[in-house]
């Protein structure tokens, strides 16, 4: 009897003993629940701030560069488009200059004077591979100081604008193409120029100082003018790359000599088949040094004639006509043209020429006058009184105003 | 299972909200911030051309010999070839050129610090400078690499009074520190000279040998030292607010706006007034001693209110 209250007990005991294990266990699985939810708690709110936080940059970031690009792409576009009305006429697949461009701060009487005195009418020749690689250029940089530009191109393209002139492309209608180019500006153009110039693509030229070149000449004087070479031609003829300018009256001979046939299409090599034209039509090959005989068109890029690295087997030594000056005395300080100029380059020698100046840098050299300014009364020239006091303000500088020329 | 579950998505939307919240707080406080800098952050500019031409021949003559400049071209003979490139080029026209060396070179003259660490040089040649300088006023710091047009550093400073302290280049920011870099060379006015000198005695504040593990790059210790002194960088820039120091070659700010500002290439670029570039080749640089110094369109004149003479024995300029 006793065994089996005891074991009811004992049954009992376990019972509770079960209910409260039970209740422990269920305690500690509550609890061990609590905990981990509130580390996934945790771990969510971690992963939800860093993911969204990813998602914000990388959303900020390429809205901004989109934005830029298409704000930059855009405003480029229209920036073309505005300048080239404001500055330029086209008409008869020509580009007429309206405004001679200026620079802020500056004095351009003199420029704007040779501007209309001497009226230059450049012809680029180019082709319809080339347009957006190398002519694009010369139409944003060098080409803005002509007068008239014409693109001669292979074919018509109005919106450039180029003139398609009935040849192939190719080195061998070099000439062809020169031929046909001279006869066009002629006829289209003759009378609203005085001098013609013939560059390339990758050509650059300094159109101002071309016309103080050239203002020392009358257009109706038959010569040319260029980078001269000596073989092959007696009175020598001018490299094609480095741009060579015919006058008026040499552009008239040309086409005549070519009506008469005493000019024909000799060879495909253009300068050298164009010297033997010049020469036989009577045009004079002219010698377009500056007044201390320094070169100012240039077969190559400044740091080739400035740097002096031309091997003595060069083809070049035995060429030019004039003794060659390597370094610093082989370029004149109103250098013309330069040649085998790429885009970067382009941009490269504008900046150079008409941006970067040293304030108020006393140059070396002084170029005179030309012949056509002469008679002008020039309100340009400094008077006395300004030029001593200014000898008194640097003698504390320099002890002997040195002014070498 | 699912409390966890939920617990857990609770809790990514609640760090998503957080993650807004601090965004937002961040950008509008950045945002008031950034236009305070703006008002901290120094621009220098030159003095006008209508300003110019009010002075007298005598205030102008004053101002040429207020504005003579002393260079400290601080080579090494590592960099032979740029000192070479230097000394025929650009340091011509600084009134006194001085090269100031880690070790001395058979090859060229130069002061002989006999200083390996780049830090304790630029000390030392700061204070040779500052007590051989005469009565020069103004200082220019610069390496071999950089190029300088010395007669627009001059007009950047036409009327600025050297006896006030000016720390002048291309300015950049580190943390809290702005500070000129060094590449694109660092402008000191006389005043500016005499704080730093002093403060160089102060080894808390200025000490010669950085405390640090690492080296902090001697522009920036220079601008440590400078702004105890209360002498604050500031930003040399044209009347358009374009850069007048630069740390890259011209052909490489060239390519940079070809791709940029494709319908205004030169325009957007670069300075006509620009003072420094740095890493040019040396034929680069006689092409840009040609560009400069030469080169030019006939009939487009300045008329500035200043001449600054070539200098003597010199042909590429």
């Amino acid at each position: 009897m006793a065994s089996e209250s005891n074991s009811a007990a004992g049954n009992q005991l376990s019972v509770s003993a079960k209910k409260s294990l039970f209740g422990e266990s269920l305690h500690t699985e509550l609890e061990m629940k609590a905990l981990g939810a509130r580390s996934a708690f945790y771990v969510g709110f971690l992963v939800g701030t860093c993911s969204l936080y990813l998602f914000l940059r990388q959303v900020g970031l390429s809205q901004s560069f989109v934005s830029r690009e298409t704000e930059v792409h855009q405003k480029s576009l229209l920036d073309m488009i505005e300048e080239e009305n404001k500055n330029w006429k086209k008409d008869r697949l020509a580009l007429f200059n309206l405004n001679h461009p200026h620079h802020t701060g500056e004095d351009g009487k003199l420029a704007d004077s040779l501007y209309k005195r001497v009226r230059i009418l450049c012809w680029v020749m180019t082709g319809p591979d080339n347009l957006e690689k190398k002519a694009r250029h010369v139409k944003a940089t060098w080409s803005r100081h002509c007068n008239i530009v014409v693109f001669i191109s292979s074919v018509d393209n109005p919106d450039f604008p180029t003139v398609g002139l009935n040849t192939k492309e190719g080195r061998d209608q070099l000439y062809w193409k020169t031929i046909r180019a001279f006869h066009y500006v002629m006829e289209k153009h003759g009378d609203e120029a005085d001098w013609f110039l013939k560059a390339d693509d990758d050509t650059y030229v300094i159109i101002d100082n071309l016309r103080w070149l050239l203002a020392n000449h009358s257009p109706d004087d038959p010569v040319y003018f260029g980078r001269r070479f000596k073989p092959y031609v007696k009175q020598g003829y001018m490299s094609g790359g480095a741009g060579y300018v015919l006058s008026k009256e040499a552009l008239k001979r040309f086409v005549e000599g070519f009506r008469t046939k005493v000019c024909t299409h000799t060879s495909s090599v253009e300068d050298l088949a164009m010297g033997q034209c010049m020469e036989k039509v009577g045009v004079v090959a002219g010698d377009s040094r500056d007044n201390l005989q320094r070169e100012t068109f240039h077969p190559f890029v400044p740091e080739s004639h400035l740097t002096g690295t031309f091997p003595k087997t060069f083809w070049y030594w035995n060429y030019c006509y004039y003794p060659i000056v390597q370094g610093p005395q082989c370029c004149s300080d109103l250098a013309v043209s330069f040649h085998y100029v790429d885009a970067s380059h382009m941009y490269l020698l504008e900046y150079y020429t008409y941006h970067l100046r040293a304030f108020g840098y006393k140059y070396r050299y002084e170029p005179p006058l030309p012949n056509k300014m002469k008679d002008l009364d020039d309100p340009d020239q400094p008077e006395p009184g300004d030029v001593e006091q200014e000898a008194e303000a640097q003698d504390e500088q320099s002890p002997e105003l040195d002014v070498k020329l | 299972m699912m409390s966890e579950g939920s617990s857990f998505l609770k809790g990514m939307i609640l760090g998503g909200i957080f993650c807004l919240v601090m965004s937002f707080f961040v950008t509008f406080n950045s945002g008031t911030q950034s236009d305070a800098h703006e008002h901290l952050h120094h621009h220098l500019k030159p003095v006008s051309k209508d300003e110019l031409q009010k002075l007298s021949q005598d205030q102008k003559a004053d101002y040429a010999l207020m504005v003579r400049v002393y260079c400290l071209i601080m080579v090494t003979p590592k960099l032979l070839v740029h000192w070479a490139v230097a000394n025929d080029t650009w340091s011509k026209h600084c009134d006194k050129p001085v090269f100031y060396t880690s070790e001395s070179s058979k090859a060229l003259e130069a002061i002989d610090l006999q200083e390996q660490d780049e830090w304790a040089r630029l000390r030392k040649a700061i204070k040779h400078a500052y007590g051989n300088a005469g009565d020069l006023r103004w200082f220019f710091v610069a390496r071999p690499t950089t190029f300088a047009i010395i007669e627009n550093l001059k007009y950047l400073v036409l009327d600025k009074d050297p006896s006030q302290p000016f720390y002048i280049g291309h300015t950049e920011k580190s943390g809290e520190l702005e500070y000129v870099e060094y590449d694109s060379g660092i402008v000191l006015s006389y005043e500016a000279m005499r704080r730093l000198v002093e403060i160089f005695k102060d080894e808390d504040k200025c000490p010669e040998r950085g405390r640090a593990l690492w080296k902090m790059p001697e522009e920036k210790q220079l601008a440590t030292c400078l702004k105890y002194s209360a002498v604050f960088a500031e930003n040399g820039e044209d009347a358009q607010g374009k850069g007048l120091f630069n740390k890259k070659s011209v052909s490489s700010l060239i390519s940079d706006s070809m791709s940029q500002n494709p319908s205004d290439v030169v325009e957007a670029c670069c300075s006509d007034m620009a003072i420094t570039f740095a890493g040019m080749s040396q034929s680069q640089i006689q092409v840009l001693m040609y560009g400069v110094y030469r080169l030019r369109p006939y009939g487009h004149d300045f008329h500035d209110s200043l001449t600054f003479l070539p200098p003597k024995d010199s042909d590429n300029d």
